[in-house]
């Protein structure tokens, strides 16, 4: 038994939902009970979904349960397809189905239906939401090309000459993080190496779109959470290869174009030879984020401390904008994505910092508010952990909120995604010289500890009312430490509120170590000199 | 007592037809009642037993609300408790105890039962008493079940306050008791408006701490505030207590008849009962003319969510104007709406349980001015062209009583509202 009080992910079957949802003429149906229609609404009402999931509910009642819950199933995937009429028809149970053993997947089999079945079994007691989401497409894909797959060791066809290579786009899913728009960034910069796009799945395909998969020259992954397991079978079985690189900030995009060059066997150059690494032009890059981040106006991001946690993906992409991008310093790096913690662990030690695989909400607020950043990169868990702890937040990864699923066009992939995140990430943050000013007269009445940026300040005034608990200090006071004058209590005021802690702590194992036997405006000033930053 | 003349007479329609349906019901289980009871109940943490999909309901469900400082979390099963290589009960044990040692606060611990843990079996009613043997008197432990093989949305609420009865202290003291969750600025209405009639002691079940019950006993009036709460209502009865039948306080009408249910136990005379109210029933019809424009004369139809459709239904109807379709109730309590019936109007479908897809036919085929749906279904029959307004706001905002009678109507007229203003 493990005690939750918010989870990053959903049961596996949400998973399954996510790609029944990013298709078309595909149904779900679900041995579930009442109750777990709730998840309808994350794609109704988070990413405003303009029609119901593709999904049929057995809902069950404490009084089938010594009947037929088996009838129920066949009953149920009866009525959908003769309903909706689906091209393919996924068969699965949530936890407490799974619990009942019907096995809907094997009834739903032996009904003979005239399109594939495809039963899913994704253990609700042990995996989660990404799991099941990859799972899910992993199956279908198998399913769907079961009859294709070439014998071992036939060679794979070359790309005849005259035809422009193709690739699949593999992964992107609605409630996933800005897929839709990715899609269309990628496909724009694919078009200018002269790469077509084959197929996109799950977003927007059909059965037979899946079946046409093989005919593209290579995949590129764009969401390994939800891809890798598909493209890794469709590399083993079809020897299609598939790309590494997620396209996130600049010098991945770079990196991207390169890989998937290489692939297709075309020129990067007409792409890649516009691009000027380390020149302070507007015409530097396609993207506009490297001027903006060589400005002089940028200046005052240089070593701004930083906390990521998201998936895996976003957030080891994260961690590299932030440090060569935004000349942030990265002080903390967290995943929930347990599947892919060894990706992490790798990035975390390249940027100097303690891994963190978590899917315990409250372990990443503790190590948020010990690590005292200023700036926190997360999911919509964490942007309510930043409100508490008053440190400014962009979200760059699910799960999200309806706000995180904008109407204009947001990508976070290629060059258009990488001025999305500088966009992103500068918004929250107290800009420039209102900084300095912010510093200077801390003891101006309307500045107080919670006066945010000045272009924030409505946000600043709903954020205090939709927050009951009063703010706190990131780090309190040592027990063991000596106690502090009423001037340097007051002085430690005046230090802004999102290092306020991290000052405390360090004058007052300065003042511990030193024996002091209270911390006084000079011990404040002291120790400052001795951390130096 | 108060003149009612000019709200249309009533047919009497107790024994309205009722359409039974079977199929896919799209309503939450039971476990979304903590969203607000844990709000209620401040001294109160609710525990739900069960699996990962009970801790995304309830979050999802709540949205960010509430994402503060929950007072709920869930105890998610793993294959190791179910494998048996996990004694579950000790586990449940250990659980229950870190989180009573970070939370000093909690007086009242509720273990909630979930669609998992009663098919496994898990004896939670074992567990709170032996966690009570061990944490009283400083926590009590209570358990009830919120699973959605058992329960539908509100009735949470309903198998919550049932565990609770048996703890309520006795008294042989005539007493009114209003039972049902309420917004704690509505308790405070209802207690000044009890207080001037002369009507008391007053006491309100759930209380705002859980450490603080109200007492019960056979000179207890029990006065329902919700359709939704029947079975505590009963287990109130086996301890004594008399119901005073009466329709919801929604609308002028309701609160009217609501309150006189009560006034006529404690013989206040019809004029201290109009210097009263009056005044309240004056500010209410101001409200309520506001949003008239926007809902007489439209066709109302009601998918079954929150239980409340009935009353709700019929305040609509009989203040509003509003000519409803279809009436859909989760299940039919006759009991808890029995003052309500009659006061529906005749033409109307009630229906009862849910076959989602013959209903969204209904719907389409009806096509009404106004859908009444949860939150899964809203935008998908927006984009169908159908208004539509989501029924968790129902339970989520003050809407009992006088003062608040123009809010509950404005909740209705918004849809309506709002189309009207926009041009793209």
């Amino acid at each position: 038994m493990q005690l939750t009080l918010w989870t990053y992910e959903g049961p596996p079957h949400v998973g399954a939902m996510r790609i029944a949802t990013s298709m078309r003429d595909v149904h779900y149906v679900l041995h579930a009970p009442q109750g777990d229609t709730y998840a309808d609404l994350l794609f109704t009402m988070i990413e405003r979904r303009d029609q119901r999931p593709p999904v049929t509910y057995t809902t069950f009642q404490a009084r089938d349960l010594g009947g037929d819950t088996a009838g129920l199933v066949t009953r149920t995937v009866a009525e959908a397809f003769e309903r909706h009429q689906p091209k393919a028809l996924l068969v699965g149970e949530s936890c407490t189905a799974e619990l009942i053993q019907d096995q809907p997947g094997a009834l739903a089999l032996g009904m003979n239906l005239p399109v594939p079945v495809i039963p899913l079994d994704l253990p609700a007691y042990t995996k989660k939401e990404n799991w099941g989401a990859a799972e899910t497409f992993y199956q279908l894909t198998r399913a769907l090309l079961s009859d294709r797959v070439p014998a071992p060791g036939t060679a794979r066809e070359q790309r005849p000459a005259g035809r422009r290579p193709r690739a699949n786009l593999l992964g992107p899913t609605v409630l996933g993080f800005r897929c839709r728009d990715d899609v269309v960034e990628i496909t724009r910069l694919l078009e200018q190496l002269g790469i077509d796009v084959h197929v996109v799945a799950p977003l927007g395909a059909v059965p037979e779109d899946i079946r046409r998969l093989p005919e593209a020259d290579f995949n590129i992954d764009l969401y390994p959470e939800i891809a890798h397991t598909t493209a890794a079978w469709l590399q083993r079985n079809f020897g299609m290869p598939c790309s590494t690189t997620v396209p996130m900030g600049l010098g991945a995009t770079r990196d991207f174009i390169a890989e998937v060059a290489r692939l297709a066997g075309v020129d990067p150059a007409p792409v890649l030879g516009r691009e000027r690494p380390g020149v302070a032009r507007l015409d530097g890059s396609q993207s506009r984020m490297q001027w903006y981040a060589r400005s002089v106006d940028s200046t005052y991001l240089t070593g701004k401390r930083v906390f990521i946690f998201g998936d895996a993906t976003h957030a080891i992409a994260a961690a590299r904008i932030a440090t060569e991008e935004m000349g942030f310093t990265v002080v903390g790096l967290g995943t929930y994505s347990r599947e892919f913690a060894r990706d992490l662990r790798a990035a975390a030690q390249r940027y100097g910092v303690e891994p963190l695989i978590a899917d315990d909400y409250l372990e990443v607020e503790q190590a948020i508010a010990a690590a005292t950043p200023e700036l926190v990169l997360g999911t919509q868990m964490e942007r309510h952990i930043a409100k508490r702890l008053g440190i400014a937040c962009a979200v760059i990864s699910v799960p999200i909120h309806v706000q995180d699923v904008p109407a204009r066009y947001s990508p976070v992939y290629g060059f258009e995604g990488a001025n999305v995140l500088f966009d992103t990430w500068v918004h929250p943050l107290v800009m420039g010289l209102e900084e300095h000013l912010l510093q200077m007269f801390r003891g101006d009445f309307e500045f107080g500890d919670d006066a945010p940026a000045s272009h924030l300040s409505h946000a600043g005034k709903s954020m205090q009312s939709q927050t009951p608990a009063p703010t706190v200090e990131p780090a309190t006071s040592d027990p063991d430490a000596p106690p502090w004058t009423p001037d340097g209590e007051k002085e430690l005021r005046k230090i802004p509120f999102f290092v306020r802690g991290k000052a405390r702590r360090n004058t007052e194992s300065y003042a511990r170590e030193r024996g002091l036997r209270e911390i006084t405006v000079e011990t404040l000033y002291d120790a400052k000199a001795h951390f130096g930053r | 007592m108060t003149d009612l003349s000019a709200l249309p007479p009533a047919h009497t329609c107790a024994d309205i037809p009722v359409l039974r349906e079977r199929g896919q019901r799209e309503v939450f289980c039971g476990l979304t009642g903590i969203v607000w009871l844990h709000r209620k109940l401040q001294d109160a943490f609710f525990l739900v037993v069960g699996s990962r999909t009970c801790a995304h309901l309830i979050q999802s469900a709540a949205g960010v609300m509430i994402f503060a400082e929950p007072r709920f979390g869930t105890a998610i099963l793993t294959d190791r408790d179910l494998a048996g290589m996990a004694d579950a009960n000790e586990e449940l044990d250990r659980i229950c105890v870190t989180l009573l040692e970070r939370r000093p606060d909690i007086r009242a611990l509720f273990l909630v039962g979930s669609c998992p843990s009663e098919v496994i079996k898990l004896d939670l009613a074992k567990a709170a008493e032996r966690l009570n043997s061990r944490l009283l008197p400083r926590v009590r432990v209570v358990n009830y079940s919120g699973s959605g093989i058992e329960t539908t949305f509100t009735q949470g609420e309903d198998n919550a306050l049932k565990a609770m009865v048996p703890l309520l202290p006795a008294t042989d003291q005539k007493q009114l008791l209003v039972v049902g969750c309420l917004a704690d600025v509505v308790e405070d209405q209802f207690r000044r408006c009890f207080e001037a009639l002369g009507i008391g002691p007053v006491h309100f079940f759930p209380p705002r701490r859980a450490a603080e019950l109200p007492p019960v006993g056979r000179n207890t009036l029990v006065l329902p505030a919700q359709p939704f709460n029947g079975e505590t209502v009963r287990t109130l009865i086996a301890r004594g207590a008399t119901v005073l039948p009466a329709p919801y306080p929604f609308g002028v009408e309701g609160t009217t008849a609501w309150l006189t249910a009560a006034a006529t136990e404690w013989d206040v005379t019809p004029d201290r009962f109009h210097a009263v109210t009056a005044p309240m029933i004056e500010r209410a019809r101001t409200a309520l003319a506001r949003h008239r424009g926007h809902l007489a004369g439209k066709r109302l139809f009601m998918l079954p969510d929150s239980q409340l459709e009935i009353p709700l239904a019929r305040f609509l109807h009989r203040e509003m104007g509003m000519d409803p379709v279809e009436i859909g109730t989760p299940y039919l309590d006759r009991q808890m709406v029995a003052a309500e019936l009659p006061l529906l109007p005749a033409g109307a479908t009630l229906s009862e349980g849910q076959h989602l897809e013959r209903q969204l036919d209904r719907v389409r085929a009806a096509a009404p001015d106004l859908v009444v749906c949860g939150l899964g279904l809203a935008n998908p029959l927006e984009a169908e062209g159908i208004a539509t307004k989501w029924s968790i706001e129902l339970v989520f905002t003050p809407i009992h009583g006088y003062d608040q009678a123009g809010d509950l109507a404005e909740i209705f007229a918004r849809p309506s509202d709002r189309r009207a203003r926009l041009r793209v």
